[in-house]
């Protein structure tokens, strides 16, 4: 009897005991996850920083200080760069591990060892597309370089120095809620995280759209809808630059796009349209205190744990603070006392697409002009967490991977004989890591161009000034020197004359120094005028933002504050609205609203265009423009295709100028409609709209609560996102704040004998959800507020806004 | 007497182990002290129960208070409770269960080298 009683509890208290060890779909192991000495209670630290004072590591050279002020931003003071971006390495470690892994993660197509088979497409599209191919030929190209190959080899030492530390017990929280460990970092991985940015920004493109939109209008309507450039552009580099060179000579082949067919690949997730940024400098001559300011905020997702990284490295010949991408050592966005540099998105087509014929069924060779080209094959192998692993095949040409063919998205692509080539600068090895290098030690105008160049990939509009008085603005990267027209459609992989012939080279450029006005700025607008010898083509060039900027860059005279520059970074004008609104007002037929429509149409009239929060004006204005662009455009609302709306900047200027076009009779019906047909319809419907909204949520349609911004957890745990934050702005608006994107790092730097900069970002330098420093900024990043930023010039200065310092000591 | 002093060796041995162990160790001692303590069945499985239990919910209260609840707020969320405090309850609950159970097959190991006392027909 007492046996029985015992080896039945016995029994039932090991069974018990092991289910609450073990995983069971997406819950974690009860017990580990639940015990408060070791499981997520461990990880609930507040406003405390749970780290030691001193820490022994291994590898390093001699003694690192680590300071972290009031925001959690490490102050990093090394005697060699070994262990400067050892230290960086470790402490990003510290702050955001898990991030790290998790994005490199994401860019090499990995996604599906931690969620399962659902994401398999999205890892199969990630290494289709050439993710960790290119990220290889970085690495390979970095590792020939002696002193980056010492960087990226620090910074992996500094962050596997942190990883060694870590047992289940002191893991990040996502790793206990998802129930995996974090793997050895690696330099590949900082290649990968590179990879992704080059992804993010410059990773779309509207090829296969620009082909079926010409099938559908031909060419006089197609370049009518989509122009290459739109009247009155104020281009990044100021109109009247000469350009003093011979640019390099390209064959432009006999060849009309015509196209007959319809072509489609899939439907798989693109970057952000509005991946993009502001960043402006004012010289001197236009500032209160006679020395440049310059500002920038890059427009990206919001995401917790941020994109962002704050920190400064100081060693001998560095000491530069900004902001940095967890991954990738050195400083991307930032200054140091003798120079600031800001970076906004230079969209420019640089991804093209081939259609391939292969020879036969093994697809081991291809057509290119009378000649048979030979093709590779990459078995690539996927894991998938809760079932066997899948193998994919992948064929490269000399374009690049052919990442939509018979197996991919799906075999119905077998049917269409869909076998398109990906040629993108992102496969070339990039030596922007370099540049980061090289800019963070720049002293004044020469040293910075110098590392400047290596500065390839993703394109970016580099704002730039120094202590003694240079400003400067440059479209840098590396670009293919087309023809025009070149890459703006699916091209023929098997003829040459579409393939890419040169790339500009870097001393040719755009640039200015020192303009006479006194100050410069990017707005991921068009680059250059048509004077620029070269051809310049993206499908996504902005058209609000930098008006706006320019403008008030211009009336602020030159008294100019760095509160001034601050205001402008939040600046909610639309001018989208402002140059909108009149013509929609002027052609709406006021006799046919109803008494409480009119009423809200009286909110509009007296609106003074600002997207604030509390304000109901822009919620109806916005919904009225997307109802009416929707109506607009409905022609191409077909979804059986890939196509897309011509820009909002065209749009209004067809409104304006050409009222009677055929775009705005709509295709469903027999009748004729004029542009105020839709306006009315459009209208009415914005109405309805809203004050259903009003009744589901028993509130105002308040800009602010209507629009809702939020900021999403990577692994899209709502728990650990934030939603509904009320701030300024919106789409085309300086404050480019949108739902889940927008101004995701604000920098405003003041040169001078002393340097001065401020800055905030919506999120906080704490990726554990379990801290304070999680999301400590977001409110007063949403109110508009900048942080005045703590520089240190040596270690022991300052130290009324540290908070806590550590010694990392040589083991 | 002995009850009580069962729990404070239950909690303090398993507050001993937790340091070093992974998490099951608190059944081990709680099956450990269950041993060497011996009691009724209901009134061992108590002991771990509380032992345990308490013992993880005074750490749980102390980190939770500590932290302002940030995390415990958010967890709690995941798993759909809308209290975090709840959290903490179904942790000691969890940590409890475990230690009762542990504590109770203690005591019946123990019991196995006992003899039991026969009951005569007689008297």
């Amino acid at each position: 009897m007492k046996v029985a009683k015992f080896i039945i509890s016995f029994f039932f208290t090991f069974i018990l005991t092991l289910a609450l060890s073990l995983q069971f779909g997406q819950v974690p192991p009860i017990g580990k996850f639940f015990d408060p000495f070791k499981g997520f209670m461990r990880n609930a630290t507040g406003k405390e920083l749970d780290f030691d004072p001193i820490e022994n590591l291994p590898g390093l050279k001699n003694q690192v200080l680590i300071a972290h002020d009031s925001l959690l931003i490490p102050h990093i003071f090394a005697e060699n760069d070994y262990d400067l971006y050892y230290a960086q390495g470790y402490i990003t470690a510290v702050h955001r591990l898990w991030q790290m892994e998790f994005q490199t993660h994401a860019a090499a197509g990995r996604i599906s060892e931690l969620f399962g088979g659902d994401y398999l497409n999205y890892d199969r599209f990630q290494r289709r597309k050439g993710m960790v191919y290119g990220a290889r030929n970085t690495l390979k190209e970095a590792l020939k370089n002696d002193t980056l190959k010492n960087v990226l080899q620090a910074y992996t030492d500094g962050v596997n120095a942190y990883i060694s530390t870590l047992s289940y017990p002191e893991f990040p929280v996502e790793y206990k809620l998802m129930n995996y460990s974090p793997e050895p970092w690696t330099p590949l991985k900082s290649a990968l995280m590179f990879e992704m940015l080059q992804e993010n920004l410059n990773g779309s493109d509207m090829d296969l759209e620009n082909s079926n939109l010409l099938a559908l209008l031909k060419k006089d309507r197609f370049d009518f809808l989509y122009p290459d450039r739109l009247p009155n552009s104020q281009p990044v580099i100021p109109t009247g630059t000469q350009w003093n060179f011979k640019p390099v000579p390209i064959d432009t082949p006999a060849i009309t796009f015509r196209q007959e067919e319809m072509v489609s690949a899939s439907d798989l997730p693109a970057p952000d349209p509005d991946n993009g940024s502001n960043n402006w400098v004012v010289a001197g001559s236009k500032t209160k205190s006679g020395n440049p300011i310059l500002a920038n905020d890059p427009h990206l997702n919001f995401n917790f744990p941020c994109i962002w990284f704050v920190n400064q490295l100081n060693a001998p010949e560095i000491n530069v603070l900004g902001g940095s991408v967890p991954g990738i050592p050195g400083v991307f966005i930032g200054f140091n006392d003798s120079i600031a540099w800001g970076l906004t998105n230079a969209p420019r087509d640089a991804r093209d697409w081939y259609q391939i014929s292969f020879t036969d069924e093994d697809r081991s060779e291809y057509l290119y002009d009378d000649k048979r080209l030979k093709t590779q094959t990459v078995v690539e192998h996927f894991k998938i967490k809760g079932s066997a692993d899948v193998a994919d095949t992948i064929v490269l040409t000399h374009y690049g991977p052919v990442v939509y063919d018979r197996n991919f998205p799906t075999s119905e692509n077998k049917k269409r004989l869909t076998n398109f080539a990906l040629r993108w600068i992102g496969h070339d090895p990039s030596s922007s890591m370099l540049s980061s290098y090289k800019v963070n030690r720049a002293h004044n105008y020469n040293e910075f161009m110098e590392g400047l160049q290596y500065f390839d990939s993703p394109a970016q509009n580099v704002a730039f000034a120094a202590a003694s008085g240079d400003i400067a603005m440059r479209v840098q990267g590396k670009f293919p020197a087309k023809w025009k027209g070149q890459g703006k459609f699916l091209m023929d992989g098997s003829n040459s004359d579409f393939d890419w012939q040169k790339i500009i080279p870097n001393n040719q450029n755009a640039q200015v120094l020192n303009p006479e006005k006194g100050f410069l700025s990017s707005a991921n607008q068009i680059p250059v005028d048509s004077a620029y010898p070269y051809y310049v083509y993206d499908f996504n060039y902005e058209h609000f933002r930098y008006k706006r900027i320019n403008q008030r860059l211009s009336e602020l005279g030159n008294k100019i504050t760095p509160q001034d520059m601050m205001t402008l970074q939040n600046d909610a004008y639309n001018l989208r609205a402002a140059e909108s609104l009149p013509v929609m007002m002027d052609s709406l037929d006021f006799s046919a609203l109803s008494a409480e429509e009119s009423d809200a149409f009286d909110l509009l009239r007296k609106w003074n265009f600002n997207n604030d929060v509390n304000l109901a004006a822009p919620t109806l204005y916005e919904t009225w423009w997307s109802n009416l662009y929707n109506l607009i455009w409905d022609e191409f609302a077909d979804k059986s295709w890939p196509l897309y709306y011509p820009s909002v900047a065209n749009t209004i200027y067809i409104m304006k100028n050409y009222p009677g076009d055929s775009c705005f009779d709509q295709t469903s019906t027999t009748a004729k409609e004029y542009l105020s047909d839709l306006l009315l319809a459009s209208f009415k419907n914005t109405y309805k709209e809203l004050e259903e909204w009003k009744t589901t949520r028993n509130e105002d349609y308040k800009w602010g609560s209507y629009r809702g911004v939020y900021i999403q957890h990577l692994a899209r745990l709502k728990p650990f996102s934030r939603y509904d934050i009320a701030v300024n702005g919106g789409k085309n608006i300086v404050a480019a704040n949108k739902e889940n994107h927008g101004q995701s790092w604000k920098m405003v730097v003041a040169l001078g004998d002393n340097v001065n900069a401020w800055g905030i970002y919506p999120g906080g330098q704490s990726g554990n959800p379990g801290s304070y420093y999680y999301d400590n900024m977001v409110d007063d990043w949403a109110k508009g507020v900048h942080y005045p930023l703590l520089f240190m010039k040596s270690r022991s200065g300052d130290r009324e806004r540290l908070i806590f310092s550590q010694t990392l000591q040589p083991r | 007497m002995k009850f009580i002093l069962k729990i404070i060796f239950i909690a303090a041995l398993s507050y001993a182990v937790e340091l070093f162990l992974p998490w099951w160790s608190v059944v081990l001692s709680a099956f450990l002290i269950g041993i060497l303590i011996p009691t009724s069945g209901f009134n061992s499985f108590l002991s771990g129960f509380l032992g345990v239990g308490l013992l993880w919910l005074i750490f749980s209260i102390a980190i939770y208070n500590r932290s302002d609840g940030i995390l415990a707020t958010r967890i709690a969320a995941i798993f759909q409770l809308n209290q975090p405090v709840l959290l903490v309850v179904v942790s000691s609950i969890i940590g409890g269960v475990v230690g009762g159970m542990g504590a109770l097959t203690g005591s019946q190991f123990f019991r196995l080298f006992t003899k039991e006392e026969k009951k005569s027909l007689y008297n």
